[in-house]
């Protein structure tokens, strides 16, 4: 058991609070670094992907995790980021410098979203970034002379420092690794001042947080902003991963897969977001997996179990059909979505953290630590 | 001016099937507060129903609409058992999560089942056509906007006549409350989410004639169905249907009138702007905040 002794505010925000903390990052960081040498080019390209959604569910972690604004909106932010990339770089500007005006404009845009969301909390407020997300859609769709309509758009190879940096290279995945850790970072370093305060006041109690002084509108706007600019960011690097680009993949279903990164994750942390994100992209992996090798393990087991060859080979069909039934991924999302809320609502990070109080706390530890107020008045519900 | 007519028409008839979605968005919320983002797939679902019934099975259609209306029901009941009444209490986007889940769910699953075509139910509305001088109206779209007055008459005077209805009123307003006055809460919830089946179900069999039902439906109308509640005020059953009939109308001028793309957009566009000047829409109630 660790007692952390604290004499003086430094202690208390510090990024690291004890040594522990930078063996484990550490040899994270370690990991991730040899992980391009050791694994198969499949994997580190998923990593990448990984990379990338994490870089987004920081951004959407900061927006509805700590500001407590829900979007759905989000997919329209990565497209711009990405599209603004893509457009940019026909006229061969610099990557550097695409990269930074892919994030700026998203960031802009989404401060010109944040003031008309002021007004407008809960629902209304989901229902607006649904509306604000499909209208971009339709504009990225209609708008050919920049964005060449529904045909989509080529993204050239990245060009840093006059060498070529093709998109499943390592290079590439230490790129996306680089701006996820700057980007967690800096996030940390934002929570820590007084605009991070802001923000989980402004989300615990906005008539709390407008008492103590926080100007309201303001910290949300910059919220709105900040996460908008660093879902441009993260849109860059997806147009780049993905090399051609085009409306249709920017949809609502993207927007709701990162929030339910921020969901699987835990809301209220970004170890939750980086969780989430490995989550999502591995489902992927995962059902291809389900779909070539439990048919045949399941029809191994049933012939151990006794039954006939021909049985079992009946069965493995069956079962293979099953697999890589056409709605299978919507059916476990559905499913996994729901288990999550019901079960699960502070996510796997909640879970770790949940783990780790048991272990401190041996003999000691009361579930009812984590267990959520509920709240059956309208007046208060609507906050 | 007799194209303006036409496109009235038939965008209010469109209209009344959003409005008809809005509805079930609208009691789910009056009664408890949850915002059931499924309700566009309970409508598919129920559409689905009812082809199996009349198209698969040979029913008759009045007997297989009521019994699609009936299942579907009692899976409203089912899947509020199973999905929200554990969360009844938590924070609006918890519930609103689950119900996105659910959706994701019921869309699968009915792809998985009864695959992903488009189906065509055969209705006595199919065919056949009025007509007022030179203006034709079609069977399906005045089916349509009847049914909807009809349920809209009904359910207004069920929340504002009967007990039942009046019980559904205060448990929204304060769960506790309700409860310590000897309402049944959970009884209430269980019961207003049969009802909204059964109304997605009504615009589920009712659309059928006029597009076709397949296991995406739900989402592309259930997104129509948002702004409609919303323009209406997310708590108004009149509103829900004069927002539906406002969007349909909206979106048929749109597709009319302005240049391509327009269709899809213009109903949005709307919508923030009326958020934009009226953020609780336009029949909504302006909450108090306590602190």
């Amino acid at each position: 058991m660790r007692f952390m002794f604290k004499t003086d505010y430094e202690d208390d925000i510090r990024l690291f609070p004890h040594s522990g903390y930078l063996i484990s990052y550490g040899s994270l960081l370690v990991l991730l670094v040899i992980a391009p040498f050791v694994l198969s080019s499949y994997i580190v390209s998923q990593l990448v992907f990984v990379c990338i959604y994490a870089t987004v569910g920081v951004g959407l972690m900061i927006q509805t995790g700590f500001t407590g604004q829900a979007s759905l909106g989000h997919a329209a932010f990565l497209a711009i980021g990405a599209y603004t990339a893509a457009y940019l770089q026909q006229f061969n500007v610099p990557f550097p410098l695409y990269f930074v005006a892919a994030g700026l404009l998203t960031g802009i845009i989404g401060a010109l979203v944040g003031f008309p969301a002021l007004r407008l909390q809960g629902i209304y407020l989901v229902i607006a970034t649904i509306s604000f997300a499909l209208i971009v859609e339709e504009i990225l769709a209609r708008w050919e002379s920049v964005t060449n309509g529904n045909e989509g758009m080529r993204v050239k190879t990245i060009q840093l420092l006059g060498t070529a940096v093709p998109r499943d290279s390592p290079t590439f995945y230490f790129l996306c690794l680089g701006v996820l850790i700057l980007t967690i970072v800096g996030t940390l370093n934002l929570l820590r001042s007084p605009t991070g305060r802001a923000f989980v006041a402004i989300r615990d109690s906005e008539t709390a947080a407008r008492s103590m002084g926080v100007n309201v509108s303001l910290y949300k706007v910059k919220s709105f902003a900040i996460s908008a600019a660093i879902t441009g960011f993260a849109g860059c690097l997806f147009a780049h991963k993905l090399s051609f680009i085009s409306p249709e993949m920017f949809t609502l279903q993207l927007s709701i897969e990162f929030i339910i990164v921020i969901l699987i994750g835990g809301a209220f942390s970004l170890h939750g977001a980086v969780l989430g994100a490995i989550f999502i992209v591995m489902i992927d992996p995962f059902l291809t997996y389900l779909k070539d090798d439990v048919p045949g393990m399941i029809a191994g087991m049933a012939a151990a179990l006794g039954a006939g060859s021909e049985r079992a080979a009946h069965i493995q069909s069956n079962v293979a059909a099953f697999a890589s039934a056409n709605g299978l991924k919507g059916a476990i999302y559905g499913v996994i979505i729901v288990l999550f809320v019901l079960f699960e609502p502070l996510g796997l990070y909640g879970r770790w953290l949940k783990i780790k109080l048991f272990f401190q706390l041996f003999p000691l530890y009361k579930r009812a630590t984590f267990k959520r107020q509920k709240i059956y008045v309208k007046s208060e519900r609507n906050r | 001016m007799l194209d303006f007519v036409q496109q009235v028409v038939s965008g209010i008839a469109l209209g009344c099937v959003y409005g008809l979605i809005a509805l079930g968005f609208v009691l789910v919320y009056k009664a408890t507060e949850v915002v059931n983002f499924a309700q566009g797939d309970l409508m598919m679902l129920g559409g689905f129903f009812a082809f199996t019934f009349i198209g698969l099975l040979g029913l008759n259609y009045w007997i297989g609409f009521a019994a699609a209306v009936i299942s579907m029901a009692l899976f409203g009941m089912l899947a509020e058992r199973l999905v929200v009444r554990p969360i009844l209490g938590y924070p609006q986007f918890s519930i609103i999560m689950a119900t996105i889940g659910l959706g994701y769910f019921l869309r699968s699953v009915v792809g998985m089942i009864w695959g992903t075509d488009d189906f065509k139910i055969e209705t006595p509305f199919s065919q056949g056509v009025v007509r007022i001088g030179s203006l034709v109206l079609a069977y399906d779209k005045l089916s349509v906007i009847a049914a909807t007055i009809i349920l809209c008459a009904l359910l207004y005077v069920f929340f504002n006549r009967t007990m039942l209805g009046t019980a559904m009123r205060a448990s929204s307003e304060n769960m506790l409350a309700a409860y310590y006055m000897g309402i049944p809460v959970k009884r209430v919830v269980s019961i207003v989410w049969a009802i909204s089946a059964a109304v997605a179900t009504c615009a589920g069999v009712l659309l059928a004639p006029i597009t076709f039902i397949h296991s995406n439906v739900g989402l592309v109308l259930g997104l129509k169905a948002f702004p409609a509640a919303v323009l209406g005020g997310f708590g108004s059953i009149p509103g829900a249907v004069v927002g539906g009939v406002l969007i349909g109308v909206i979106e048929s001028m749109a597709g009319f009138y302005l240049a391509e793309g327009w269709k899809d957009v213009a109903p949005y566009v709307v919508l923030l702007i009326v958020l934009l000047l009226k953020p609780e829409g336009l029949f909504g109630l302006h909450m108090r905040k306590k602190v």
